[in-house]
């Protein structure tokens, strides 16, 4: 009797790959998993390949087919906001083009905004100060819970109302003053002044950005020193002082190089200078609004996952609150806040195709808008505005998560 | 996973079943009601009126083919369109058919695989701008910013007016009509340019109507029709035969009021072929011998139709003009009934 009862327990536990049954696909748990997964794997793929094939004998059958030969004729359309040389007679690959561009643009902007927003936010939503913390839960409150569309429209209707029309400006006694004599807010939009670069403008510009290398590099310096001696060198005025001092020396020894353009009056609007569209504007505000009170709550929940013990014991060792969240908390709270905020990122590029809604030319509004209206290639546009959102999604998420890892907790 | 599979099999049903669209005929009367895409709300085109009942020039189209078709114009069900989805509704068989001020083209016609029935409105492009900006031609809005509604031949034609004059423009792109005129009288943009029928339609329904004018320039051709699908010629006969229904019959003097009278024959023998007391031309497209004088008394003929909508006597107030029967002067001229 026992020896049977062994050899049963011999064989149950080490023979495995030996002692493999059909059966055990289903009844075993270590292969279970796998079985479904397969099963569902092929499913997966039978209803694809249906669905396709069923579309292409639809669109057969219609008389229709898949051609990307739209891509090199021209578009016929216009582009209010061009970052590349773009005309009606360009084609609806350079549309396109213009269009991908005008996207990142926006989430570019609205990425920084919202996470400067956010922090901000998260950070004095945990204040001692009873005002502060309200207002922050007030504005994280109300803004998560409306949709963002809702947010677009209102920014953009409520700026396209309250601000003057370009005519306004006009005039002997004008309804309507430019702000500093620069910039003039109309409800198109905000024109500003643009450099006009002269001779000897490239050496100015050089030094401009030599002096913003030049302080991160004091500061590292700094903090290095601090490390390594324990000495403290004054931040604020010496970074201020390396950012402005050269670049006024060098634009008075280079004899004024750069002036500035100042957007005037002309015909039916401001001509000259830098236009911000009324529909850019109102987009990268909503989004980085709305976004930033999301942010807000990861930066709120990386904080709060820092145990109050390494404030009080910061405190303990005499350091001033802002530096103890410099120092100690936020640093820490990184590790918990990148992640979420890597997708916050790809909520805004993502979101960004609402740009339509205010007419802002994304590329959902020419690819997947004009372009596709006007050739009827509806497939083939949706495709390419899925491959494109799909890529840069991916490029972000590999770009954060390279940071992630270099914040991330390291275990040695 | 599991939910996964059961979405998928949801999808591909779907699919399959619109695949089978052929008969469009059939569908519609197995279903009882006619699907038709309209605009999103034009005035004196289509908009729905305070009972929320669809009312408007494109939508007695609509009503004249359900009168013919089931026999009922009420029987109508109204899908409201944007510029950019109205074909990709067509195309799927979301609606039967599309009344929707869409201009004929020949990419549309030839490339897009529709069949465009007729012409029930000829329009041209033009554009409107508030009257104190002391702009009289179209040739002076150099600079100028102007509103368009996006996926529209008025944005081609723009375009193209601007590039052949040699002046440049601030294109602001607007989705629908309504917004488009939003922005225009917040004044957001100098002009607004669409088609002269609808600039009228919008400006009627201005607080002053007065304060905007509408330039003299028409820069192009815009046939408005009714569209189908290509492929199923046997309902494009029908949509095609009750436009031409309408506007034989004001040609021919039938109105909505004395059609009953007329339908007990006539010594008009094309009057007696389109009212069904002689001939067979009803059972040819696969209806009966009266389909053509339902479609009349829906809302009348073409005539009718127009006058009660965006005529004169409205306040929409467009002149005939092209749109006149062409024993009149106009373009308005059916094939006839034999």
């Amino acid at each position: 009797m026992s020896t049977i009862s062994e050899e049963r327990l011999d064989s149950g536990h080490g023979g495995a790959p030996s002692g493999f049954k059909l059966g055990m696909l289903l009844n075993d748990t270590r292969y279970r998993s796998y079985t479904f997964q397969f099963i569902a794997l092929v499913l997966l793929i039978l209803s694809i390949s249906y669905l396709v094939s069923n579309l292409i004998a639809n669109l057969e059958e219609a008389g229709l087919n898949i051609s990307w030969a739209f891509l090199a004729e021209p578009a016929g359309y216009d582009i209010n906001q061009r970052p590349i040389e773009y005309d009606s007679q360009s084609t609806h690959a350079r549309a396109s083009i213009v269009g991908a561009i005008n996207t990142l643009i926006v989430a570019f902007l609205a990425c920084v905004t919202a996470t400067i927003l956010g922090v901000v936010a998260g950070v004095l939503r945990l204040s001692n100060n009873w005002i502060v913390a309200r207002l922050m839960s007030v504005y994280v409150e109300a803004f998560r819970n409306v949709p963002v569309l809702i947010w677009i429209l209102i920014i953009f209707l409520a700026m396209s109302n309250a601000f003057p029309q370009p005519r306004a400006f006009r005039g002997e006694a004008p309804d309507a003053e430019m702000w500093l004599g620069l910039f003039a807010f109309t409800n198109r939009g905000v024109y500003a002044p643009s450099f006009i670069n002269g001779a000897g403008s490239t050496i100015f510009w050089i030094v401009c950005v030599l002096s913003i290398v030049g302080v991160f590099a004091y500061r590292r310096y700094a903090k290095k020193l601090l490390y390594d001696t324990g000495r403290l060198l004054p931040m604020g005025w010496p970074s201020l002082a390396i950012l402005i001092v050269p670049p006024v020396l060098a634009f008075f020894l280079l004899g004024s190089p750069v002036s500035l353009e100042t957007p005037e009056l002309r015909g039916f609007n401001f001509q000259g200078g830098v236009h911000l569209r009324l529909s850019l504007i109102a987009l990268w505000f909503a989004l980085a609004i709305y976004t930033g009170a999301f942010i807000a709550e990861n930066v709120r929940a990386g904080i709060m996952a820092i145990s109050k013990g390494q404030t009080e014991a910061a405190g303990a060792l005499g350091l001033r609150p802002g530096r103890i969240m410099n120092l100690v908390i936020l640093p820490q709270a990184l590790r918990v806040i990148i992640p979420p905020l890597i997708s916050q990122y790809l909520n805004i590029t993502k979101n960004s195709s609402l740009a339509i809604a205010v007419g802002y030319m994304d590329i959902t509004g020419t690819l997947g808008g004009i372009t596709l209206n006007q050739t009827g290639r509806a497939i083939e546009a949706i495709l390419l505005l899925m491959l494109f959102y799909l890529l840069v999604s991916l490029a972000i998420s590999a770009i954060m998560n390279v940071y992630n890892n270099s914040v991330k907790l390291k275990e040695r | 996973m599991k939910k996964s599979v059961i979405l998928g099999a949801l999808t591909v049903a779907g699919m399959a079943a619109g695949a089978a669209s052929a008969a469009t005929l059939d569908d519609v009367q197995a279903r009882g009601t006619l699907n038709c895409g309209v605009t999103t709300g034009v005035p004196g085109f289509a908009e729905p009126d305070a009972d929320g009942v669809w009312q408007g020039f494109d939508v007695a189209v609509c009503r004249a083919v359900a009168a013919a078709v089931l026999g009922d114009p009420t029987a109508v069900e109204f899908v409201p369109t944007t510029g950019k989805t109205r074909f990709t509704a067509l195309a799927s068989g979301e609606i039967d058919m599309l009344a929707r001020n869409t201009t004929w083209t020949f990419s549309r016609d030839v490339d897009l695989k529709f069949e465009f029935t007729g012409v029930n409105y000829y329009d041209g492009q033009g554009f409107m701008v508030p009257a104190d900006l002391g702009v009289t031609s179209a040739a002076d809005l150099d600079g100028a910013t102007v509103c368009i509604q996006t996926g529209t031949t008025t944005e081609l034609n723009l375009a193209d007016f601007f590039r052949s004059n040699n002046i440049s423009y601030e294109p602001v792109p607007i989705e629908t009509g309504s917004e488009a005129v939003q922005l225009f009288l917040a004044g957001s943009c100098d002009v607004y340019t669409t088609d002269r029928s609808a600039l009228a339609a919008q400006r009627a329904n201005f607080p002053t109507p007065s304060d905007y004018i509408v330039l003299p320039e028409v820069v192009s051709k815009e046939p408005l029709g009714p569209l189908v699908r290509h492929g199923d010629n046997d309902w494009g006969d029908i949509v095609r035969w009750t436009l031409n229904a309408l506007i034989t019959a004001e040609e021919l003097g039938v109105t909505s009021e004395n059609i009953e009278e007329l339908a007990a024959g006539t010594d008009n023998p094309e009057v007696n072929r389109l009212l069904g007391s002689e001939g067979t031309l009803g059972e040819m497209l696969g209806l009966d011998g009266q389909w053509a004088m339902r479609a009349i008394m829906a809302e009348g003929n073409y005539g009718e139709i127009f006058d009660n909508n965006i005529g004169e006597a409205t306040n929409i107030g467009l002149a005939r003009g092209l749109n006149a029967q062409w024993t009149d002067g106009g373009l308005l001229y059916s094939p006839p009934f034999r």
